[in-house]
């Protein structure tokens, strides 16, 4: 019986049999549809990644208004466009740690102030000009310099020094930083020529891809790159197409105007993954939807009402009635298992006796205020809801203003105390809490404050011992479920779909839509 | 021709000065709206500095009154200026734009306006019988729904269920060949026809209605012409001026109201264009494109006046 299942696999892996009749077949010869589908990809795989055809790719986030300079890239299409012409030094690697892109390998010193990127021999810009150290330091200097308007300044500021040295280059820290490297594989810091200081807008890159024809906001093609020095990239040509409709976005697949699609909404994924020749991926991912609390403002000033509002929210019922399953529950942290030095705590659950009791402690009296938004996260006026719902059985009442979504991450967010909000995730701990939670950060939209959580920062980026490090991020971790202003109910799941026509969709260990931005050039079109 | 081309001029003039008077609107509005520009463009992960560079380098630190001064000085001379966020002329991409829209309200006029012409004679033809009863019911009902709904529905039945049309346009080329360009926007045509068409047809009804309660009319009846005919040779021609006023209205709408349309169908016209620049608040684009439209619906207002102006017998024949 293996031996039909193999043939079936191996023919359907060459095209000659729809995955459709494999399974058939498969489930024919008593063989789930779920061991079907697993033996088809590994068959896939061993038959190999094919060169040729193009892939027609639907995204979101696309907009007339971005450019093609790396340092504005805000949005999930600018991100992918941008991974296809250029490279940063390193990459996500799938099982969640860093492999070198421009950079071949990298070292820091014991105590993380300076860190060594060597550079890739021989490679060179899809313009045939060769990438050298001063084309690096450039690009650092262009996103970390003073009249900079990189997204990335916010990772870089704690730069010293950034010089050429040999065939590397070495990047000085004000302070320790042990988890620099992560930074370097940010979207936006792309080697381009000269630090993109002549034209940051050129597209020139070492990436696999080059770009052939643009429209802002609605299509780009891409041509393989003759010059690029690795094994990405199979199809010869890959069109990105900007759908920002949802039920647009997933149509086209459906019909076949494009191949791979980001962002499938969790309501219909089900029924998505339910037509034939269309498979859903689902990645657990770092992204989670929050309710934040300025802790800094009455009455979330009180931790005692901040408790009550945590044990106030049912977080099953929102990864079930919000995600539709598509997600995991939070715990009040905004870490979860996609980082690699997680540590796992006691779930909070949902005890409306505890949230009473809290609600009475703090002395607090009258409804609360809660602003919500339809692009605060998806669903999220509905999550407003569930939350009115669980706090009314514990005598907590909450009043949902719902406000415009136009405006709402400038007028709203970080400005109002108690909101509906939404954090992408980082690749690193260190990344996410510097970002949101340390009493300095930008963005401390929970106005957190405090000293201990603060130098714990600041020893975990000195401390080079992984364990060590570890132990620090629980401590950290435990401080902000127990004293902080965020509710995190649940992360979401990053859900892209794609057609029969591709194959080589790989399972990432920290998930980012699109297989982290590989998938064009990684997945190729099957013969 | 005095009395006429005197009220054409007045028409012309006073046209004008409502664009003016547009342009101040759309200038103080567009101020008004919440958020700021720098930190609309670099998004959530903005940072003071970054925001403050960037505000810099867009000149967005000048005071109102000499921006709009510039941009008025601009507009008169052609030129709609750069957008802020990209940094690309805006004459460039609005042509382009432009063109798509135009291109799709022109094929959504080409079916819509003759056969809701048709259709109201029809009705009028068979007035309270079944074929009037089931047209008005049809059309009030398609323009009862909003159009992103029928446009979901279309999409799911034609494109993704029978596979005849492309059920978005997103392989719109302006430079292919005419039947694929067609091919995308067909769906998009129709529910364009469906939103435009009752308003069109009722208006006909209406107007042709009125007339047929003339006495010329009678005296048409008496001499035992069909009833198609009357429509046709007496009550169509005297009702022609407020067919032509709500024809344009609905053509104005094909062209200034598609945003949603556009928006769902993944067409790359203006509609798209003017959504993205609002969310950025890049201003001059959102400005540019709000002289367009009102240009436009001043325009073809005007060119209403002017028909109804040419088809009244009293104007152009003075005593």
């Amino acid at each position: 019986m293996n031996e039909r299942i193999d043939y079936y696999a191996k023919r359907a892996a060459l095209g000659l049999i729809s995955r459709r009749e494999f399974v058939g077949q498969a489930l024919a010869l008593g063989v789930s549809a779920s061991a079907a589908n697993a033996i088809l990809a590994s068959a896939v795989h061993a038959a190999g990644p094919q060169t040729g055809g193009t892939i027609r790719i639907g995204l979101q986030g696309g907009a007339t208004t971005d450019s093609l300079d790396p340092a504005t890239a805000a949005n999930f299409t600018a991100t992918q466009v941008t991974l296809l012409w250029g490279e940063p030094l390193l990459f996500l690697s799938d099982g969640g740690g860093l492999e070198g892109r421009v950079a071949e390998s990298f070292e820091g010193s014991d105590d993380a102030t300076s860190w060594r990127f060597k550079l890739r021999n021989g490679i060179t810009f899809s313009n045939g000009q060769p990438v050298t150290t001063n084309d690096v330091v450039e690009t650092i200097k262009r996103h970390s310099g003073e009249d900079t308007k990189s997204g990335a300044l916010g990772l870089l500021r704690d730069i010293d020094t950034v010089t050429a040295d040999g065939d590397s280059i070495v990047i000085g820290l004000k302070n320790p930083n042990a988890d620099l490297p992560y930074y370097m594989q940010d979207y936006h810091l792309i080697i381009q020529p000269n630090g993109g200081n002549d034209d940051p807008t050129a597209a020139i890159g070492t990436g696999p891809y080059i770009l052939k024809d643009h429209e802002m906001g609605v299509r780009f093609v891409f041509e393989k790159n003759p010059n690029y020095w690795g094994d990405y990239g199979y199809a010869d040509t890959i069109e990105v197409i900007v759908i920002n409709d949802n039920t647009a976005r997933v149509a086209a697949l459906q019909s076949g105007q494009v191949d791979l699609i980001d962002r499938v909404p969790p309501r219909t994924a089900g029924l998505i993954d339910r037509a034939p020749n269309i498979t859903v991926h689902s990645v657990p991912s770092a992204g989670h939807y929050v309710f934040i609390m300025h802790c800094d403002t009455a009455p979330f000033d009180n931790n005692d009402l901040r408790l009550a509002l945590k044990y106030g929210i049912n977080r099953q019922e929102m990864v079930d009635k919000i995600l539709f399953g598509y997600g995991q529950v939070g715990n009040d942290t905004p870490i979860n298992g996609s980082y690699p030095l997680y540590t796992e705590f006691e779930q909070r659950e949902y005890d409306p006796d505890k949230a009473r009791f809290h609600y009475k402690k703090s002395g607090h009296d009258g409804s609360i205020l809660l602003r919500t938004s339809g692009n605060s996260f998806t669903g999220a006026p509905d999550a407003a809801a569930l939350f009115q719902q669980s706090l009314a059985n514990a005598d907590i009442s909450l009043e949902i203003k719902r406000e415009p979504d136009d405006g709402y991450w400038s007028e709203v967010w970080n400005k109002q105390p108690f909101c509906t909000s939404y954090w992408g995730g980082r690749p690193v701990q260190d990344q996410m809490f510097s970002t949101a939670y340390l009493s300095t950060a930008d963005w401390n939209d929970t106005r957190f404050f405090n000293d201990q959580f603060d130098q714990l920062l600041t020893a975990a980026r000195a401390e080079i011992d992984t364990a060590k490090r570890k132990k620090i991020y629980a401590d950290m971790g435990m401080i902000l479920r127990n004293e902080g202003g965020l509710i995190c109910p649940m992360f979401n799941d990053f859900i892209d779909a794609q057609s029969e026509r591709l194959a080589g969709w790989e399972y990432q260990s920290i998930g980012f839509a699109l297989m982290n931005n590989t998938a064009p050039m990684r997945m190729w079109v099957k013969a | 021709m005095g009395p006429i081309t005197g009220l054409l001029a007045q028409r012309i003039a006073l046209g004008l000065l409502l664009l003016f008077l547009v342009s101040i609107l759309i200038f103080v509005g567009t101020m008004l709206l919440p958020g700021d520009v720098a930190q609309q463009i670099l998004g959530q992960s903005a940072t003071p500095e970054a925001v403050a560079n960037l505000r810099a380098e867009l000149g967005l630190n000048d005071p109102p009154l000499t921006r709009y001064l510039e941009w008025l000085g601009g507009l008169l001379s052609g030129d709609l200026g750069t957008a802020l966020t990209s940094g690309q002329s805006i004459n460039e991409t609005v042509g382009r734009r432009l063109g798509n829209t135009l291109f799709l309200a022109f094929w959504a006029a080409i079916i819509a306006v003759p056969l809701a012409i048709f259709l109201g004679l029809l009705a009028v033809r068979y007035l309270d019988r079944w074929p009037d009863k089931m047209i008005s019911a049809t059309t009030l009902t398609t323009i009862s729904m909003p159009e992103f709904v029928i446009g979901y529905i279309l999409m799911f039945i034609l494109g993704v269920q029978l596979n005849w049309f492309s059920p978005t346009a997103v392989g719109f080329r302006p430079d292919a060949d005419l039947l694929t360009r067609l091919d995308s926007i067909a769906i998009p045509i129709m529910v364009l026809t469906l939103v435009v068409l009752a308003h069109m047809m009722r208006m006909t009804r209406a107007a042709i209605l009125n007339v047929m309660q003339s006495a010329y009319i009678e005296t048409a009846e008496l001499k035992g012409l069909s009833t198609f005919t009357i429509i046709r040779k007496h009550a169509f021609p005297n009702s022609v001026s407020p067919i032509v006023n709500v024809v344009m209205l609905n053509l104005a709408y094909l062209v200034v109201g598609v945003v949603v349309v556009e928006v769902v169908f993944v067409y790359p016209g203006m509609g798209q264009y003017l959504v993205d620049h609002v969310t950025k608040r890049d201003l001059p684009v959102v400005q540019a494109c709000g002289m367009i439209f009102a240009t436009i619906y001043i325009g073809l207002n005007l060119v209403a006046d002017v028909v109804s102006i040419l088809t009244n017998p009293r104007l152009r024949h003075p005593k």
